[in-house]
Parts: C-alpha cells; structure tokens; sequence
C-alpha cells in the first residue's frame, strides 16, 4: 500500500497505531473468551440459600457504600492542577527550538504563578492529610 | 470504506451511545465509568483527525483525572436516589416543556446559521502539514507566542481553582500531633535530655 501514490500524512500515522490496535483487539478477544468460557463452561447450581446470610449471621442494616471525606476531593483536585501544569509543558519543550523569548517568558510566567499557589498550598497545610 | 473510516464509525457509535448510557444509568458511578468510555472513544476520534497530542492529553486528563474527581464527587454526595427518582415523575412536565422551549432555540439559532466568506481561515492558525511539522510541535509554536494571553488566563484559572478549592475544602482537625520536621531536626541529646539527681528515699 506505501509507496503507490501520494499518501494522505493522516493515513501515515493512523498505521502507526496499528500495533496498539491489534494489541487492544487481543485485549478485548481474551477477556469476551474468558467471561463467555465461564458462562460456556462453569457449573451453575443457584439457590437462595447460597445467598443469604451465613447461619447465625443478620441481614445488612444499611448500605455498604460509605460517603468519602472531601479531603479526597482536595488531593485530586490538586493533582488535576499539577496535571494540567505538566499537559502545557508538554508542548513547550517539544517546539522549544523554534521558539523565541516570548514564548520562553511566558511558561516562566505561568509556572511562576503556579509556583505561588503551591507555596500557598504548602504553607497551609493542603499537603498535609490530617 | 477504508479502515480509518470504519474506525470512525466505530469509535463515534461507541461515544454517543456512552453518552446516552452517562444520561440514563441508574447507578451514578455507573454514568462515570461510561463517561470515561465516552472520553477514550472521543480520544480515538482525535486520533483519527491527526491531533495524537489533544488526544493523549484527553486520556491523561480526562480519563486519568478528571473522571477521578466525578467519582470522588459522586461517592461524596450523600444523594438518595430512589427518593430523587420517585420526586422525578411529579417534575417531568414542567422539566419537558423547558427542554423543548431549549430545543426549539436551539434548533432556531442554528437553522439561521451562516459563516461569512472565509471566515475558517480568518479565525484560525492553518494546521500545517502534519508530516511536515508534528501536531504536538505545531500546537507548541501557538499556544506560548500568539496565544500567549489566553496561555496566562490559563494559568490564573488553574491559580484560582487551587486557591478555591483549599478555602473550600481545607478544614485541619484539632488536636491532631503532626509532624515538624524542622523541630526534628534541630533536635540534640543535649538538650533533650535532663539529668536529675534523685535523693534516696525521696520521689522528684
């Protein structure tokens, strides 16, 4: 196929995801063959007994579901920031070369104005779980 | 059909219907596990458009983190759903009718759509070649040069949300010991012991 004619550049990459889309289509065969072999070949025997609680044991009062404590809400916001800041860099030291002193400036810029708001978390304790 | 074709039809079919599932789950951290279907198959579209860097920010971002946080947010909010469904039915006239009047807007703005002549290459950067220039290397020469404004607001946006979300959010138990690492440290045998001199027969 490469070689013939002028090749869309788009179509030069998509067959470089080839691999990653073979692997995927394994991926996904072997876990279909796994859960339909236990559907094909397990031996099913179900009962109402099987399920219900343990001889002197009680049925759950509640939910087992819990409600999570905002700190986790905290952490993964603040990862999300950091996340966020590392994504912009990224870009940055890719086309680093063909860049000018505005372009460096400005990510010193923004991770100045990042650096503050970590210091901020720092000094309050954010970082802190208790 | 070409490959990439069906790839794409393959990988729009799963993110609308994810979406739809999103809606219509009745477990809400159900709805965020098809959201994040939604986010790797949208993903792949960004793939098949060439933009490999947008696409990979959406996994590492979204899928990564973003979805984290729907999640945590979900299992935070004491939310009783079977309460909420039954209070659902007396709401779904009043609920529809506002979905339509929002339908027949929209539906109103964009039947009188129209873009001015050449009005895609006015507003934009041309996307350059992409075996000329890699799409990540093209979006680095935008964003931190021309761009350099909205780059800034970026960054005050991301300083904002950090210091909103300690106020919020940050509440430091009482009497909890924590760690000083400086007292630590500056700690010497010297001064951290005492020595007594004890009579016999007599306590201190």
């Amino acid at each position: 196929m490469r070689g013939n004619q002028r090749e869309n550049p788009v179509e030069v990459l998509l067959s470089d995801y080839l691999p990653i889309a073979i692997f995927f289509g394994m991926a996904i065969g072997l876990g279909l063959l796994l859960m339909l072999s236990a559907v094909v070949i397990a031996v099913r025997n179900p009962d109402p007994e099987k399920l219900s609680a343990y001889e002197c044991g009680f049925n759950a009062f509640d939910d087992a579901r819990m409600t999570f404590d905002v700190r986790f809400y905290l952490v993964a916001i603040l990862f999300i920031i950091f996340d966020l800041e590392i994504a912009f860099l990224f870009p940055w030291a890719v086309s680093f070369g063909a860049m000018g002193m505005v372009g460096f400036w400005s990510m010193m810029v923004f991770l100045a104005v990042l650096t503050v708001g970590f210091a901020y978390e720092w000094k309050k304790g954010a970082l802190e779980w208790a | 059909m070409s490959v990439a074709d069906f790839a794409f039809y393959c990988f729009a079919s799963v993110t609308v219907a994810s979406g739809l599932f999103v809606v219509l789950a009745r477990n809400p951290v159900h709805s965020v596990l098809w959201l994040i279907l939604a986010f790797l198959s949208s993903a792949g579209l960004f793939v098949l458009l060439g933009a490999e860097f947008v696409a990979m920010l959406l996994v590492i971002v979204y899928v990564g983190a973003v979805a984290v946080l729907f999640l945590f947010v979900v299992m935070m909010l004491d939310v009783d759903f079977t309460e909420f469904k039954a209070k659902m039915a007396a709401y779904f006239p009043i609920a529809g009718l506002i979905g339509a009047v929002f339908l027949a807007q929209l539906v109103m703005v964009f039947g009188v759509w129209q873009s001015a002549d050449g009005a895609a290459q006015m507003r934009g950067a041309p996307t350059p070649d992409p075996a000329a220039r890699h799409n990540t290397a093209a979006l680095g020469d935008l964003i931190y040069d021309d761009y350099i404004h909205l780059f800034q607001a970026a960054g005050l946006i991301l300083l904002v949300a950090m210091i909103g979300a300690i106020v919020l959010t940050l509440r430091h138990r009482p009497n909890v010991k924590r760690q000083d690492v400086l007292a630590q440290m500056y700690r010497d045998p010297a001064r951290a012991m005492e020595l007594k001199d004890v009579k016999p027969g007599q306590g201190l």
